[in-house]
């Protein structure tokens, strides 16, 4: 069981472009928020219409703009886990599933019907509304809803983004369970890159509704490839560069010399640090440079340093890193004071501008969208505080939540 | 007490109810999907007879079913039916009057109505029929009863339009309302006391129904539980 899927849609000045292809297996969309992933869903339940492209399920041609096809969502067999759920407020949760399963005969109806609520841990729930249920059980009801619908393709819209913090946990291992028992491809929509990393094995990323090459999660994680691709993966440094040789760079924000684990391409426009790669050593050394103490703060389990490179006075405004150590390793430092960070050569990871949208056919001039993303990363806003770090809206939220993800 | 008032004020409404009914949700169902500037100009036109004069409603229905009208001469020629002055000209008259009542608050209620819902059914395999009449109605009947009841009491309510093109004869086109102000004019005041006294009764039993009903139909908030999202989670 396969699909594949290459569609561009326009809204307005949103331009979409998404191009995957994934077997038997759970891939998630990572993508901030308003960068498309939703609306990819609705394109390949058939809820929306693509301008072009094509979408083959399991050998079945869903849509093909050359083709002229375009299958109503209920031909597609595509199952959708709406993020409110969309259960049948009139219906109790029998009804919800029952009426499914209407054209079945009455006595492969009700075996159908046991065999779901037994799956789902129903019992006894059977002649509950809805708006009497708790938000994991209306998530089973929904679930359990789609899979008497017997469909090739799930796809969950940020199933666990609506439950409390608390909660997420046992309704992921729940869900977790759950779709391994369901033998087709299942798609996982999903901001929260920890979420994706523990549930899911292969990855898409979004980034202004264009999506990157499919890859490993663990891939993503190490080597993001892109900038987009490694601010979703929650690397927070990130810099400019100049190519010195084959392995060394000049990171342009933070003035500072890198050696890098592996050769720097062509195509390399950006390095980023995560925040735990990041070392204090006592003096200079192998990718060692010279930081000033901006901010110190508390986290949970770590402190976090802001830290400017260069001595006190001679730093650059903009060009703040983020540091994250173990509270014991930070102790004694205050902010205002100046130290050495080091980074290893294999935690520097070289990161290409992006991958390239294609525009559909008869818009000839790209999107005002892009333009305005191109600007915003020549002009390189602060690093300090993520909320600032990238100038898009989007962003913006997408680093917020970032903030509340590793909080939690 | 002849009844026939009575009677007919209740068949008129009725008929014209159920007319309403179906067209004002249709109505409602197919302009919510066009464009813009199309349901603009729709929406006016079809909201018109409620702000109208019943007068300039009953004015040009005369017009048109009149036997010099287009429609009401055409209709004389084939059938040899005259649609004026006639127990059913009324039911033309209420209709149009009403339909407005069943077109907005039908629209009200599906432009409320949640389209997750109707996208998950569909991908569920379940046709659009089907889900409209199993889904969409059932969670906008609070909107469509309210919609269906005031139409009712307005199409029993009717004067000016339904005046004008059933005039008043006794025991074949009088309805309560002309039979009031007829009696009136006669100075027979016992009498239109009487009809007075039934209006009022009519009246105040939809309101109660209307209520009741309301009551009944009241359900406990939507079908997701308050959907936080992430961006308020911060903010706490």
């Amino acid at each position: 069981m396969t699909i594949s899927v290459d569609i561009r849609k326009r809204m307005g000045d949103f331009l979409l472009d998404v191009n995957f292809e994934t077997g038997n297996e759970v891939l998630a969309l990572l993508g901030a928020s308003g960068c498309g992933k939703s609306m990819t869903l609705m394109c390949l339940a058939g809820v929306l219409k693509p301008d072009e492209g094509r979408i083959v399920l399991d050998g079945r041609v869903l849509f093909d703009s050359r083709g002229g096809i375009n299958l109503p969502p209920q031909e597609r067999r595509v199952g959708l886990l709406f993020q409110n759920y969309a259960l049948f407020p009139n219906m109790t949760v029998e009804g919800n599933i029952l009426t499914v399963l209407r054209k079945e005969r009455r006595e492969r109806r009700r075996e159908k019907l046991a065999a779901l609520l037994e799956k789902f841990y129903l019992q006894g729930l059977e002649s509950h509304y809805p708006s009497q249920l708790s938000g994991g059980q209306q998530q089973r009801v929904a679930l359990a809803r789609i899979l008497a619908s017997d469909p090739s393709l799930v796809m969950l819209d940020e199933p666990l983004s609506a439950l409390d913090t608390y909660l997420r946990w046992q309704l992921e291992a729940e869900l977790v369970r759950l779709l391994e028992q369901f033998e087709g491809t299942t798609l996982y929509v999903s901001h929260n890159r920890s979420e994706v990393y523990r549930i899911c094995r292969k990855v898409c990323v979004m980034h202004q509704g264009i999506s990157d090459p499919v890859c490993g999660v663990a891939e993503l994680f190490e080597k993001p490839g892109t900038l987009p691709a490694a601010l979703l993966s929650g690397c927070q440094n990130y810099s400019r560069i100049e190519r010195l040789s084959p392995r060394t760079v000049s990171a342009l924000d933070w003035g500072v010399e890198l050696t890098c684990g592996d050769d720097v391409t062509e195509d390399s426009r950006y390095i980023g640090v995560r925040a735990h790669s990041l070392n204090i050593i006592g003096g200079p050394g192998e990718n060692a440079f010279a930081c000033n103490v901006l901010r110190k703060a508390e986290d949970v389990f770590e402190t976090i340093l802001i830290v400017s490179p260069g001595t006190n006075g001679s730093g650059r405004a903009n060009s703040n890193i983020r540091i994250e150590l173990p509270k014991d390793a930070v102790r004694d430092i205050r902010e205002g004071d100046d130290l050495w960070v080091t980074v290893r050569p294999d935690d520097v990871m070289l990161l290409r501008h992006r991958a390239p949208a294609r525009i559909p056919a008869g818009h000839g001039v790209p999107p005002p969208g892009r333009e305005r993303i191109s600007r915003s990363e020549k002009q390189k806003a602060p690093g300090d505080i993520p909320a600032e770090k990238p100038k898009d809206a989007d962003c913006a939220v997408f680093q917020a939540k970032q903030e509340k993800s590793r909080a939690g | 007490m002849d009844l026939f008032p009575l009677y007919n004020s209740l068949r008129v409404a009725a008929i014209s109810t159920v007319i309403t009914f179906f067209t004002g949700i249709a109505a409602a169902y197919y302009i919510a999907k066009t464009p813009r500037v199309v349901k603009g100009i729709l929406d006016c036109v079809l909201t018109l007879p409620m702000v109208l004069p019943p007068t300039v409603v009953g004015f040009f229905l005369l017009k048109t079913i009149g036997p010099l009208g287009p429609v009401g001469s055409r209709v004389l020629e084939l059938f040899g039916a005259r649609l004026v002055m006639v127990w059913y000209s009324a039911i033309f008259a209420t209709t149009i009057v009403t339909f407005p009542l069943m077109y907005r608050t039908a629209r009200g209620a599906f432009e409320a109505f949640d389209e997750t819902l109707l996208y998950s059914g569909q991908t569920l395999g379940l046709s659009n029929t089907y889900l409209f009449w199993r889904v969409m109605m059932p969670n906008c009947r609070q909107g469509i009863l309210a919609g269906t009841v005031l139409a009712f009491a307005r199409a029993l309510g009717e004067y000016g339009a339904t005046t004008m093109v059933t005039g008043y004869i006794p025991g074949r086109t009088a309805t309560i309302s002309t039979t009031v102000y007829q009696f009136w004019r006669e100075g027979n005041d016992a009498l239109a006391y009487r009809w007075v006294g039934v209006n009022l009764i009519i009246s105040a039993a939809v309101l109660i129904v209307v209520n009741l009903l309301e009551n009944r139909y009241r359900q406990p908030g939507r079908a997701a539980k308050d959907v936080l999202s992430d961006e308020e989670d911060v903010i706490r």
